[in-house]
């Protein structure tokens, strides 16, 4: 259960990114890969414990899954179904080489930034 | 109020991996040969550590290890016996180490007296691989009494090992262990990890992983 440590991670990286003091966050995007070893649903259980009394209490939570993919040094990048059996799908031969399934990562937030609206008000007027 | 979507791409354990990258460099400098310990609990991780210190002693290879425990200084108690260097991380219930509690137990510990340390991560085979501690090595372990598919059940930690080692072969006979279904399991995910084969009770096995990790694991990946 380390999923609440990964999503006290999420909240913190957030919080530092935020552009101004008056942003509100209304979504965080994240992509987690099949071979990351994290459970969507157990993070987004922790997320909401995590984001509690924070900025992000009220930002929803989007996970993107993202599939293993092996780049088999004959047939080239090539999906996997299942994590147990690290063989090309196309020539069967083993191949550990991973290009995807392993991301931990936060893609982008989505902000409601009274701040930000105010400044594009003023740089439009002539 | 227009919503605007700001792109962070941002790995979510950054901070944790940029610790971990500049302990590498630490470790690396200082010319010290670090592998990071995970197995289920009850797999031998500490019987075969007291093995394997043991025997670095008596090779004259300065060894060190940093145990990782939820709960009270067993292990530390028990492994200092072999006369290298030990320290207990009680992580107070939490399932990994992380970075930060590596750096934090290193204090007073002069890297350049030492050629070896182990960290014996907590008994857990899902919490601890996502968490990069700056090891040159990670060492994935099961026992003969575990089940020869444990690999195929826990693909994730047993696919991002660099070494797999098999524990208690001596009462492999006992149990019915069925060692060619375990090989396949754990190629099946791991292609290219050695796999070291050991008992601590007679010792099979510990040297040939003692040199295993004292070997830069480049060399090992490279290795036919």
């Amino acid at each position: 259960m380390h999923e609440l440590s990964i999503a006290h991670a999420v909240v913190s990286t957030v919080v530092d990114a935020l552009p101004s003091p008056d942003a509100r966050v209304t979504q965080v995007r994240l992509r987690i890969g099949e071979l990351s070893g994290v459970v969507p649903q157990a993070l987004e259980f922790a997320y909401d414990v995590a984001a509690e009394g924070t900025r992000l209490a009220d930002a929803a939570l989007i996970i993107e899954r993202s599939p293993i993919v092996i780049d088999c040094p004959t047939c080239g990048p090539q999906e996997l179904s299942t994590a147990h059996d690290f063989r090309c799908p196309v020539c069967a031969r083993p191949c550990g080489a991973v290009i995807g399934g392993e991301e931990l990562e936060i893609l982008d937030i989505t902000l409601e930034d009274p701040t930000h609206l105010d400044s594009q008000l003023v740089e439009s007027q002539p | 109020m227009t919503p605007r979507i700001v792109d962070l791409r941002r790995g979510i354990l950054e901070k944790n991996d940029v610790l971990a990258q500049s302990l590498r460099l630490q470790f690396s400098e200082a010319g010290v040969r670090v592998s990071n310990w995970v197995s289920s609990p009850g797999t031998g991780k500490t019987a075969l550590l007291e093995a394997l210190l043991s025997q670095a002693i008596e090779n004259g290879t300065r060894a060190a290890a940093l145990v990782g425990d939820c709960a009270t200084d067993n292990d530390a108690q028990r492994l200092a016996r072999s006369g290298a260097a030990v320290r207990q991380i009680v992580t107070e219930s939490m399932c990994h180490l992380e970075g930060d509690m590596i750096a934090a137990h290193l204090d007073g510990w002069d890297l350049n007296d030492l050629d070896l340390l182990v960290i014996e991560n907590v008994g857990n085979l899902v919490c601890p691989t996502a968490y990069d501690l700056g090891e040159d090595t990670r060492v994935a372990l099961l026992s003969v009494t575990e089940g020869e598919d444990k690999p195929a059940k826990y693909p994730q930690l047993f696919h991002s090992a660099d070494v797999i080692v098999i524990t208690k072969t001596d009462i492999a006979a006992a149990v019915e262990w069925d060692r060619e279904a375990a090989l396949a399991a754990i190629h099946a995910v791991n292609p290219t990890a050695p796999v070291v084969e050991t008992s601590s009770r007679t010792r099979e096995g510990v040297s040939e992983l003692l040199n295993t990790l004292l070997t830069p694991s480049r060399q090992l990946q490279e290795a036919p």
